[in-house]
Protein backbone atom coordinates (compact mmCIF):
# COMPACT_ATOMS: atom_id res chain seq x y z
CA UNK A 1 0.00 0.00 0.00
CA UNK A 2 0.98 3.72 -0.58
CA UNK A 3 2.07 5.93 1.86
CA UNK A 4 -0.07 9.17 2.17
CA UNK A 5 1.86 10.77 4.79
CA UNK A 6 5.59 10.41 5.80
CA UNK A 7 7.35 12.23 7.91
CA UNK A 8 11.47 12.13 8.87
CA UNK A 9 12.70 13.07 11.57
CA UNK A 10 11.14 15.97 12.73
CA UNK A 11 11.89 17.92 15.34
CA UNK A 12 9.67 21.22 17.04
CA UNK A 13 11.61 23.65 19.61
CA UNK A 14 9.96 26.42 21.39
CA UNK A 15 13.04 28.32 22.85
CA UNK A 16 14.35 25.29 24.64
CA UNK A 17 11.57 23.34 24.83
CA UNK A 18 11.40 20.19 22.46
CA UNK A 19 8.18 19.59 21.61
CA UNK A 20 8.31 16.82 19.42
CA UNK A 21 12.23 15.12 18.76
CA UNK A 22 13.21 13.79 15.66
CA UNK A 23 10.14 11.91 15.06
CA UNK A 24 9.66 9.22 11.80
CA UNK A 25 6.47 8.19 10.87
CA UNK A 26 4.60 6.92 7.81
CA UNK A 27 0.29 6.21 7.68
CA UNK A 28 -0.73 4.68 5.05
CA UNK A 29 -3.72 5.45 2.17
CA UNK A 30 -7.00 4.77 3.67
CA UNK A 31 -5.28 3.87 6.94
CA UNK A 32 -6.98 4.76 10.28
CA UNK A 33 -4.07 5.73 12.60
CA UNK A 34 -3.61 6.96 16.18
CA UNK A 35 -1.29 9.62 18.27
CA UNK A 36 -1.54 8.06 21.73
CA UNK A 37 0.11 9.94 24.58
CA UNK A 38 -0.34 12.26 27.45
CA UNK A 39 -0.87 15.93 27.73
CA UNK A 40 2.28 17.47 26.49
CA UNK A 41 3.73 14.62 24.31
CA UNK A 42 3.54 16.89 21.53
CA UNK A 43 0.58 15.34 19.47
CA UNK A 44 -1.12 18.49 18.59
CA UNK A 45 2.37 20.27 18.06
CA UNK A 46 2.74 17.70 14.85
CA UNK A 47 -0.45 18.16 13.77
CA UNK A 48 -0.01 21.26 13.67
CA UNK A 49 3.41 20.90 11.66
CA UNK A 50 1.70 18.49 8.90
CA UNK A 51 -1.07 21.04 8.52
CA UNK A 52 0.58 23.75 7.39
CA UNK A 53 0.42 25.71 11.02
CA UNK A 54 3.41 25.97 11.90
CA UNK A 55 6.78 25.17 10.64
CA UNK A 56 9.55 22.04 11.54
CA UNK A 57 12.54 23.58 13.10
CA UNK A 58 14.01 20.28 11.21
CA UNK A 59 13.09 16.79 9.44
CA UNK A 60 10.89 16.72 6.17
CA UNK A 61 7.26 16.21 6.24
CA UNK A 62 5.31 14.82 2.81
CA UNK A 63 1.37 14.82 3.07
CA UNK A 64 -0.57 13.54 0.07
CA UNK A 65 3.02 14.50 -2.14
CA UNK A 66 3.53 17.76 -1.03
CA UNK A 67 5.57 19.20 1.28
CA UNK A 68 3.53 21.41 3.40
CA UNK A 69 6.32 24.01 3.87
CA UNK A 70 7.08 24.69 0.33
CA UNK A 71 3.73 23.28 -1.55
CA UNK A 72 1.38 24.81 1.63
CA UNK A 73 -1.63 25.10 -0.71
CA UNK A 74 -1.49 21.74 -2.71
CA UNK A 75 -0.44 20.51 0.93
CA UNK A 76 -3.86 22.06 2.44
CA UNK A 77 -6.32 21.08 -0.39
CA UNK A 78 -5.65 17.61 0.62
CA UNK A 79 -6.92 17.34 4.44
CA UNK A 80 -9.38 18.31 6.09
CA UNK A 81 -8.44 18.98 10.00
CA UNK A 82 -10.78 19.29 13.44
CA UNK A 83 -8.88 21.09 15.59
CA UNK A 84 -8.33 20.30 19.49
CA UNK A 85 -9.89 23.71 20.17
CA UNK A 86 -13.32 25.01 18.67
CA UNK A 87 -12.33 26.35 15.27
CA UNK A 88 -16.32 28.00 14.55
CA UNK A 89 -17.67 31.37 13.87
CA UNK A 90 -20.11 31.58 16.54
CA UNK A 91 -21.92 34.55 15.00
CA UNK A 92 -22.64 32.36 12.05
CA UNK A 93 -25.05 29.54 12.09
CA UNK A 94 -23.93 26.16 11.21
CA UNK A 95 -25.27 26.34 8.00
CA UNK A 96 -23.39 29.45 7.11
CA UNK A 97 -20.09 28.60 8.68
CA UNK A 98 -20.02 25.26 6.43
CA UNK A 99 -20.87 27.23 3.42
CA UNK A 100 -17.97 30.05 3.96
CA UNK A 101 -16.00 26.53 4.52
CA UNK A 102 -16.53 25.51 1.03
CA UNK A 103 -16.79 28.31 -0.73
CA UNK A 104 -12.47 29.18 0.89
CA UNK A 105 -11.67 25.71 -0.91
CA UNK A 106 -13.56 26.51 -4.10
CA UNK A 107 -16.19 23.70 -4.12
CA UNK A 108 -19.05 24.77 -6.65
CA UNK A 109 -21.84 26.13 -5.65
CA UNK A 110 -24.62 23.33 -6.36
CA UNK A 111 -22.33 20.97 -5.33
CA UNK A 112 -21.51 22.53 -2.26
CA UNK A 113 -25.52 23.26 -0.84
CA UNK A 114 -26.29 19.34 -1.82
CA UNK A 115 -22.85 18.25 0.16
CA UNK A 116 -23.83 20.50 2.90
CA UNK A 117 -26.97 19.23 3.55
CA UNK A 118 -25.67 15.69 3.20
CA UNK A 119 -23.31 16.18 5.66
CA UNK A 120 -25.61 18.10 8.34
CA UNK A 121 -27.51 14.98 8.02
CA UNK A 122 -24.67 12.57 8.46
CA UNK A 123 -23.97 14.04 11.98
CA UNK A 124 -27.48 14.60 12.14
CA UNK A 125 -27.15 18.73 12.42
CA UNK A 126 -29.55 19.06 9.56
CA UNK A 127 -32.96 20.51 11.74
CA UNK A 128 -30.32 23.10 13.92
CA UNK A 129 -28.99 23.86 10.32
CA UNK A 130 -29.86 27.53 10.89
CA UNK A 131 -28.80 28.24 14.76
CA UNK A 132 -26.47 29.59 15.63
CA UNK A 133 -23.07 27.89 16.89
CA UNK A 134 -23.08 30.05 19.42
CA UNK A 135 -25.80 28.06 21.06
CA UNK A 136 -24.73 24.59 20.27
CA UNK A 137 -23.49 22.30 22.94
CA UNK A 138 -19.82 20.78 22.77
CA UNK A 139 -20.43 17.71 21.13
CA UNK A 140 -22.65 19.69 18.71
CA UNK A 141 -19.97 21.68 17.42
CA UNK A 142 -17.47 18.93 17.64
CA UNK A 143 -19.99 17.37 14.79
CA UNK A 144 -20.13 20.42 13.36
CA UNK A 145 -16.74 20.77 13.02
CA UNK A 146 -15.84 16.81 11.60
CA UNK A 147 -18.93 17.72 8.66
CA UNK A 148 -17.18 21.08 7.90
CA UNK A 149 -13.36 18.97 7.30
CA UNK A 150 -15.21 16.72 5.29
CA UNK A 151 -16.83 19.13 2.91
CA UNK A 152 -14.27 19.23 0.08
CA UNK A 153 -14.00 15.54 -0.05
CA UNK A 154 -10.56 15.86 1.62
CA UNK A 155 -7.66 12.54 0.73
CA UNK A 156 -6.72 12.73 4.89
CA UNK A 157 -9.23 14.08 7.98
CA UNK A 158 -6.93 15.05 10.72
CA UNK A 159 -8.12 15.07 13.92
CA UNK A 160 -6.64 16.61 17.22
CA UNK A 161 -8.51 15.41 20.52
CA UNK A 162 -11.76 15.16 18.75
CA UNK A 163 -13.47 13.27 21.36
CA UNK A 164 -12.23 15.49 24.57
CA UNK A 165 -14.56 16.57 27.05
CA UNK A 166 -17.32 14.41 25.24
CA UNK A 167 -19.74 12.35 26.82
CA UNK A 168 -19.33 8.60 25.94
CA UNK A 169 -22.46 8.44 24.26
CA UNK A 170 -21.48 10.91 21.83
CA UNK A 171 -17.58 9.81 20.96
CA UNK A 172 -19.16 6.62 20.22
CA UNK A 173 -21.47 7.98 17.76
CA UNK A 174 -18.74 10.25 16.29
CA UNK A 175 -16.36 7.11 15.90
CA UNK A 176 -19.07 5.16 13.90
CA UNK A 177 -19.52 7.97 11.53
CA UNK A 178 -15.76 8.27 10.77
CA UNK A 179 -15.68 4.39 10.50
CA UNK A 180 -18.07 4.45 8.25
CA UNK A 181 -16.56 6.97 6.03
CA UNK A 182 -13.11 5.61 6.32
CA UNK A 183 -14.69 2.42 5.01
CA UNK A 184 -16.77 3.86 2.45
CA UNK A 185 -14.85 6.57 0.77
CA UNK A 186 -11.40 5.43 1.74
CA UNK A 187 -10.68 8.45 3.91
CA UNK A 188 -7.54 8.28 5.44
CA UNK A 189 -8.35 9.12 9.09
CA UNK A 190 -5.05 10.57 11.60
CA UNK A 191 -6.30 11.62 15.00
CA UNK A 192 -4.76 11.89 18.50
CA UNK A 193 -6.13 11.23 21.87
CA UNK A 194 -5.36 10.21 25.25
CA UNK A 195 -7.71 7.81 25.67
CA UNK A 196 -6.69 4.08 25.49
CA UNK A 197 -9.91 2.62 24.61
CA UNK A 198 -10.53 4.24 21.40
CA UNK A 199 -7.22 4.50 20.01
CA UNK A 200 -7.61 0.23 20.44
CA UNK A 201 -10.65 -0.07 19.45
CA UNK A 202 -10.71 2.07 15.98
CA UNK A 203 -6.75 3.05 15.00
CA UNK A 204 -5.53 -0.30 12.71
CA UNK A 205 -2.12 1.17 14.10
CA UNK A 206 -1.42 3.37 16.93
CA UNK A 207 1.87 5.81 17.54
CA UNK A 208 3.09 6.37 21.54
CA UNK A 209 3.90 9.51 21.48
CA UNK A 210 5.52 11.02 24.78
CA UNK A 211 7.85 13.86 25.38
CA UNK A 212 7.98 13.92 21.85
CA UNK A 213 9.55 10.82 21.22
CA UNK A 214 7.52 7.75 19.71
CA UNK A 215 8.46 5.30 21.48
CA UNK A 216 6.18 2.72 19.57
CA UNK A 217 4.26 2.24 16.56
CA UNK A 218 2.05 -1.07 15.77
CA UNK A 219 -1.12 -2.45 16.18
CA UNK A 220 -3.00 -2.61 19.31
CA UNK A 221 -2.38 -6.63 19.50
CA UNK A 222 1.08 -5.66 18.22
CA UNK A 223 1.61 -3.48 21.00
CA UNK A 224 0.62 -6.08 23.73
CA UNK A 225 2.57 -8.75 21.76
CA UNK A 226 5.67 -6.41 22.36
CA UNK A 227 5.42 -5.68 25.60
CA UNK A 228 4.16 -9.38 27.20
CA UNK A 229 0.82 -7.53 28.12
CA UNK A 230 -2.86 -8.09 27.86
CA UNK A 231 -4.23 -4.35 27.85
CA UNK A 232 -3.42 -1.13 26.06
CA UNK A 233 -2.71 0.00 29.26
CA UNK A 234 -0.26 -2.34 30.62
CA UNK A 235 1.56 -1.87 27.21
CA UNK A 236 1.48 2.03 27.54
CA UNK A 237 2.66 1.32 30.74
CA UNK A 238 5.77 -0.90 29.54
CA UNK A 239 6.51 1.02 26.95
CA UNK A 240 6.61 4.80 28.43
CA UNK A 241 6.99 3.57 31.97
CA UNK A 242 3.95 5.88 33.61
CA UNK A 243 0.25 5.88 33.08
CA UNK A 244 -2.00 8.64 31.50
CA UNK A 245 -3.98 10.12 34.28
CA UNK A 246 -7.41 10.46 32.34
CA UNK A 247 -8.86 12.84 35.22
CA UNK A 248 -6.32 15.23 35.24
CA UNK A 249 -6.79 15.70 30.89
CA UNK A 250 -10.48 15.92 30.81
CA UNK A 251 -10.44 18.72 33.48
CA UNK A 252 -7.98 20.62 31.32
CA UNK A 253 -10.03 19.91 28.68
CA UNK A 254 -13.26 21.18 30.25
CA UNK A 255 -11.87 23.84 31.17
CA UNK A 256 -10.52 24.78 27.55
CA UNK A 257 -13.54 24.08 26.14
CA UNK A 258 -15.10 26.02 28.30
CA UNK A 259 -12.86 29.17 27.26
CA UNK A 260 -13.49 28.64 23.81
CA UNK A 261 -17.49 28.69 24.20
CA UNK A 262 -17.51 32.49 25.64
CA UNK B 1 -8.81 34.63 -5.24
CA UNK B 2 -12.10 36.62 -5.50
CA UNK B 3 -13.87 33.80 -4.24
CA UNK B 4 -12.39 34.13 -1.05
CA UNK B 5 -12.28 38.33 -1.00
CA UNK B 6 -15.86 37.41 -1.33
CA UNK B 7 -16.67 35.22 1.70
CA UNK B 8 -14.30 37.22 3.99
CA UNK B 9 -16.27 40.55 2.95
CA UNK B 10 -19.14 38.42 3.48
CA UNK B 11 -18.35 37.77 6.72
CA UNK B 12 -17.75 40.81 8.21
CA UNK B 13 -20.56 42.35 7.09
CA UNK B 14 -23.20 39.64 8.33
CA UNK B 15 -21.46 39.89 11.80
CA UNK B 16 -21.94 43.58 11.44
CA UNK B 17 -25.49 43.61 10.78
CA UNK B 18 -26.12 41.00 12.98
CA UNK B 19 -24.79 42.64 16.38
CA UNK B 20 -27.07 45.35 17.11
CA UNK B 21 -25.78 46.24 20.46
CA UNK B 22 -22.38 47.31 18.75
CA UNK B 23 -24.00 49.32 16.32
CA UNK B 24 -25.94 51.37 18.76
CA UNK B 25 -22.96 51.43 21.17
CA UNK B 26 -20.72 53.03 18.48
CA UNK B 27 -23.48 55.66 17.81
CA UNK B 28 -23.58 56.74 21.41
CA UNK B 29 -19.82 58.15 21.26
CA UNK B 30 -20.42 60.53 17.93
CA UNK B 31 -23.66 61.48 19.37
CA UNK B 32 -22.19 62.70 22.41
CA UNK B 33 -19.28 64.36 20.49
CA UNK B 34 -22.22 66.08 18.66
CA UNK B 35 -24.14 67.35 21.10
CA UNK B 36 -21.14 68.23 24.18
CA UNK B 37 -18.84 70.19 21.39
CA UNK B 38 -21.38 71.12 18.90
CA UNK B 39 -23.48 72.54 21.01
CA UNK B 40 -20.92 73.58 23.98
CA UNK B 41 -18.50 75.10 21.93
CA UNK B 42 -20.87 76.12 19.03
CA UNK B 43 -21.31 79.83 20.69
CA UNK B 44 -16.95 80.04 21.18
CA UNK B 45 -16.21 79.18 17.89
CA UNK B 46 -18.89 81.32 16.07
CA UNK B 47 -18.14 84.35 18.17
CA UNK B 48 -14.01 83.76 17.36
CA UNK B 49 -15.45 84.43 13.89
CA UNK B 50 -14.80 80.71 12.34
CA UNK B 51 -19.40 80.34 11.18
CA UNK B 52 -21.01 77.28 12.46
CA UNK B 53 -19.59 75.04 14.07
CA UNK B 54 -21.58 71.86 13.89
CA UNK B 55 -21.01 72.43 9.88
CA UNK B 56 -17.10 72.23 10.91
CA UNK B 57 -17.91 69.80 13.44
CA UNK B 58 -19.66 67.21 11.28
CA UNK B 59 -17.48 65.93 8.96
CA UNK B 60 -15.01 65.15 12.21
CA UNK B 61 -17.30 62.98 14.03
CA UNK B 62 -18.10 60.70 10.76
CA UNK B 63 -14.33 60.60 10.72
CA UNK B 64 -14.06 59.47 14.17
CA UNK B 65 -17.03 56.89 14.13
CA UNK B 66 -15.19 55.39 10.66
CA UNK B 67 -11.56 55.02 12.23
CA UNK B 68 -12.96 54.06 15.50
CA UNK B 69 -14.94 51.06 13.84
CA UNK B 70 -12.71 50.29 11.01
CA UNK B 71 -9.18 49.59 13.53
CA UNK B 72 -11.91 47.87 15.98
CA UNK B 73 -12.61 45.45 12.96
CA UNK B 74 -8.67 45.05 12.17
CA UNK B 75 -7.84 44.35 15.67
CA UNK B 76 -10.68 41.64 15.41
CA UNK B 77 -7.95 39.21 14.23
CA UNK B 78 -6.97 38.74 18.04
CA UNK B 79 -10.51 37.52 18.94
CA UNK B 80 -10.65 35.29 15.98
CA UNK B 81 -7.31 33.53 17.70
CA UNK B 82 -8.32 33.59 21.00
CA UNK B 83 -11.86 31.90 19.46
CA UNK B 84 -9.83 29.70 17.02
CA UNK B 85 -11.90 30.29 14.01
CA UNK B 86 -8.29 32.17 12.60
CA UNK B 87 -7.11 28.90 11.97
CA UNK B 88 -10.08 27.69 9.53
CA UNK B 89 -8.76 30.29 7.69
CA UNK B 90 -5.23 29.52 8.32
CA UNK B 91 -5.42 25.95 6.78
CA UNK B 92 -7.45 26.85 3.45
CA UNK B 93 -5.53 26.22 0.71
CA UNK B 94 -6.01 30.36 -0.49
CA UNK B 95 -3.21 33.07 -0.61
CA UNK B 96 -3.12 35.14 2.86
CA UNK B 97 -3.41 38.07 0.48
CA UNK B 98 -7.02 37.22 -0.66
CA UNK B 99 -7.44 36.33 2.84
CA UNK B 100 -6.86 39.76 4.27
CA UNK B 101 -8.14 41.79 1.23
CA UNK B 102 -11.38 39.95 1.59
CA UNK B 103 -11.20 41.25 5.74
CA UNK B 104 -10.17 44.62 5.19
CA UNK B 105 -13.01 45.56 2.43
CA UNK B 106 -14.90 43.83 4.89
CA UNK B 107 -14.21 46.37 7.60
CA UNK B 108 -13.88 49.21 5.38
CA UNK B 109 -17.65 48.46 4.41
CA UNK B 110 -18.56 48.39 7.72
CA UNK B 111 -17.13 51.52 8.89
CA UNK B 112 -18.58 53.27 5.83
CA UNK B 113 -21.92 52.14 6.90
CA UNK B 114 -21.62 53.24 10.07
CA UNK B 115 -20.25 56.71 8.66
CA UNK B 116 -23.49 57.12 6.80
CA UNK B 117 -25.10 56.21 9.90
CA UNK B 118 -23.67 59.68 11.83
CA UNK B 119 -24.19 61.22 9.03
CA UNK B 120 -28.21 60.79 9.12
CA UNK B 121 -27.64 61.24 12.64
CA UNK B 122 -25.79 64.81 12.46
CA UNK B 123 -28.82 65.82 10.35
CA UNK B 124 -30.94 65.92 13.57
CA UNK B 125 -28.77 68.28 15.27
CA UNK B 126 -28.69 70.84 12.47
CA UNK B 127 -25.94 69.27 9.73
CA UNK B 128 -26.77 69.89 6.27
CA UNK B 129 -24.18 69.04 3.34
CA UNK B 130 -23.60 71.87 1.21
CA UNK B 131 -24.19 69.80 -1.87
CA UNK B 132 -26.34 66.35 -2.21
CA UNK B 133 -24.96 64.85 -4.65
CA UNK B 134 -21.34 65.01 -3.42
CA UNK B 135 -22.25 62.80 -0.50
CA UNK B 136 -21.29 60.08 -3.01
CA UNK B 137 -17.83 60.67 -3.27
CA UNK B 138 -17.76 61.82 0.77
CA UNK B 139 -19.14 57.88 1.17
CA UNK B 140 -16.25 56.77 -1.24
CA UNK B 141 -13.77 58.70 0.80
CA UNK B 142 -15.32 56.84 4.17
CA UNK B 143 -14.99 53.68 2.37
CA UNK B 144 -10.78 55.12 2.20
CA UNK B 145 -10.42 55.84 5.51
CA UNK B 146 -12.09 52.55 6.52
CA UNK B 147 -9.75 50.35 4.30
CA UNK B 148 -6.67 52.60 5.46
CA UNK B 149 -7.34 52.24 9.07
CA UNK B 150 -8.55 48.15 8.59
CA UNK B 151 -5.72 47.47 7.16
CA UNK B 152 -3.73 49.35 10.14
CA UNK B 153 -5.81 47.22 12.58
CA UNK B 154 -5.48 44.22 11.16
CA UNK B 155 -1.64 44.96 10.97
CA UNK B 156 -1.43 46.00 14.63
CA UNK B 157 -3.80 42.60 15.46
CA UNK B 158 -1.52 40.41 13.73
CA UNK B 159 1.27 41.31 15.60
CA UNK B 160 -0.64 40.57 18.88
CA UNK B 161 -1.28 37.32 21.07
CA UNK B 162 -4.16 38.45 23.17
CA UNK B 163 -6.42 40.75 24.26
CA UNK B 164 -4.70 42.85 26.71
CA UNK B 165 -2.92 44.58 23.41
CA UNK B 166 -6.21 45.41 21.99
CA UNK B 167 -6.68 48.57 25.07
CA UNK B 168 -3.39 49.66 24.53
CA UNK B 169 -4.32 50.06 20.25
CA UNK B 170 -6.89 51.80 21.66
CA UNK B 171 -5.45 54.23 23.60
CA UNK B 172 -2.04 55.08 22.49
CA UNK B 173 -2.98 54.87 18.73
CA UNK B 174 -6.84 55.54 18.18
CA UNK B 175 -7.69 58.40 20.45
CA UNK B 176 -4.37 60.29 19.65
CA UNK B 177 -4.86 59.79 15.68
CA UNK B 178 -8.57 60.61 16.30
CA UNK B 179 -7.78 64.14 18.67
CA UNK B 180 -4.92 65.58 16.92
CA UNK B 181 -6.26 65.13 13.48
CA UNK B 182 -8.03 67.87 13.03
CA UNK B 183 -11.26 66.54 13.49
CA UNK B 184 -12.70 68.74 15.93
CA UNK B 185 -10.68 72.08 15.74
CA UNK B 186 -9.30 73.94 12.11
CA UNK B 187 -6.05 73.50 12.00
CA UNK B 188 -6.14 76.93 10.38
CA UNK B 189 -4.27 78.73 12.74
CA UNK B 190 -3.50 76.28 15.35
CA UNK B 191 -0.31 75.82 17.04
CA UNK B 192 2.65 75.35 14.74
CA UNK B 193 3.68 71.84 16.77
CA UNK B 194 0.01 70.58 16.58
CA UNK B 195 -0.42 71.46 12.94
CA UNK B 196 3.31 69.58 11.89
CA UNK B 197 1.74 66.59 13.64
CA UNK B 198 -1.37 67.02 12.15
CA UNK B 199 0.07 66.84 9.06
CA UNK B 200 1.57 63.69 9.61
CA UNK B 201 -1.69 61.98 10.78
CA UNK B 202 -3.58 60.30 7.80
CA UNK B 203 -6.94 61.09 9.68
CA UNK B 204 -6.38 64.63 8.75
CA UNK B 205 -6.37 64.38 5.47
CA UNK B 206 -9.16 61.61 5.26
CA UNK B 207 -11.35 63.95 7.56
CA UNK B 208 -10.17 66.94 5.30
CA UNK B 209 -11.29 65.41 2.12
CA UNK B 210 -14.58 65.20 3.67
CA UNK B 211 -14.83 68.09 4.40
CA UNK B 212 -14.30 69.43 1.28
CA UNK B 213 -17.17 67.10 -0.11
CA UNK B 214 -19.81 67.98 2.38
CA UNK B 215 -19.05 71.49 3.58
CA UNK B 216 -16.52 73.14 0.67
CA UNK B 217 -14.05 73.26 3.20
CA UNK B 218 -11.30 71.56 1.90
CA UNK B 219 -7.88 73.10 3.74
CA UNK B 220 -4.90 70.85 2.10
CA UNK B 221 -6.64 70.92 -1.33
CA UNK B 222 -8.87 67.15 -2.15
CA UNK B 223 -6.08 66.06 -4.58
CA UNK B 224 -3.73 66.07 -1.83
CA UNK B 225 -5.91 64.42 0.47
CA UNK B 226 -6.90 61.28 -1.63
CA UNK B 227 -3.10 60.83 -2.80
CA UNK B 228 -2.05 60.58 1.15
CA UNK B 229 -5.26 58.17 2.04
CA UNK B 230 -4.19 55.90 -1.20
CA UNK B 231 -0.58 56.01 0.01
CA UNK B 232 -0.98 55.32 3.43
CA UNK B 233 -3.37 52.29 2.43
CA UNK B 234 -1.20 50.69 0.15
CA UNK B 235 1.74 50.91 2.90
CA UNK B 236 -0.78 49.45 5.59
CA UNK B 237 -2.27 46.61 3.58
CA UNK B 238 1.52 45.65 2.50
CA UNK B 239 2.27 46.17 6.19
CA UNK B 240 -0.66 44.24 7.05
CA UNK B 241 -0.34 41.28 4.26
CA UNK B 242 3.22 40.94 5.70
CA UNK B 243 2.35 40.58 9.57
CA UNK B 244 -0.89 38.76 9.00
CA UNK B 245 0.68 36.07 6.73
CA UNK B 246 3.31 35.30 9.51
CA UNK B 247 0.83 34.40 11.84
CA UNK B 248 1.49 30.90 13.52
CA UNK B 249 -0.40 29.07 15.13
N1 LIG C 1 3.34 27.76 20.95
C1 LIG C 1 4.05 27.13 21.90
N2 LIG C 1 5.02 27.79 22.56
C2 LIG C 1 5.77 27.17 23.50
N3 LIG C 1 5.61 25.89 23.87
C3 LIG C 1 4.65 25.18 23.28
C4 LIG C 1 3.81 25.76 22.26
N4 LIG C 1 2.94 24.81 21.84
C5 LIG C 1 3.22 23.70 22.55
N5 LIG C 1 4.23 23.90 23.42
C6 LIG C 1 4.81 22.90 24.33
O1 LIG C 1 5.14 21.78 23.57
C7 LIG C 1 4.84 20.59 24.28
C8 LIG C 1 3.89 19.73 23.45
O2 LIG C 1 2.63 20.35 23.38
P1 LIG C 1 1.43 19.75 22.52
O3 LIG C 1 1.92 19.39 21.18
O4 LIG C 1 0.32 20.71 22.62
O5 LIG C 1 1.06 18.43 23.32
P2 LIG C 1 -0.23 17.50 23.25
O6 LIG C 1 -1.07 17.97 22.10
O7 LIG C 1 0.31 16.13 23.06
O8 LIG C 1 -0.94 17.64 24.53
C9 LIG C 1 4.27 21.02 25.61
O9 LIG C 1 5.32 21.00 26.55
C10 LIG C 1 3.82 22.42 25.36
O10 LIG C 1 3.87 23.18 26.54
MG1 LIG D 1 -2.96 18.61 22.11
Amino acid sequence: MTDIIEVKNLTKKFGDVTAVNNVSFSVAKGERFAFLGPNGAGKSTTIKMLTTLLEPTSGSIIVDGHDPVTDSSAARSSFGIVFQDPSLDDELTAWENMDFHGVLYGVPAKERRQRIDELLKFVELDDRKDSYVKEFSGGMKRRLEIARGLLHKPAIIFLDEPTLGLDPQTRNHMWQYLEKLNEEDGVTVFFTTHYMDEADRVAQRIAIIDHGNIVAVGSGAELKAQTNTETLEDAFLALTGSEIREEHADASARMRMMRGRR
Amino acid sequence: MFRTIYIMWLREMKRFIRSRSRIIGSLAQPLLFLLAFGYGLGAVFSAAGQGNYIMFLAPGIIGMSIIFTSIFNGVQVIWDRQFGFLKETLVAPVPRLAIMIGRTLGGASVAALQGCIVLVMTSFVGFHPYSWPLVIPAILVMLLIGLLFSALGIAVGSLMRDMQGFQLVMNFLVQPLFFLSGALFPLKGAPMLLTIIARADPLSYGIDALRGFLINGSTFGIGLDLAVLAAFSIVFLAMGSYFFSKIQA
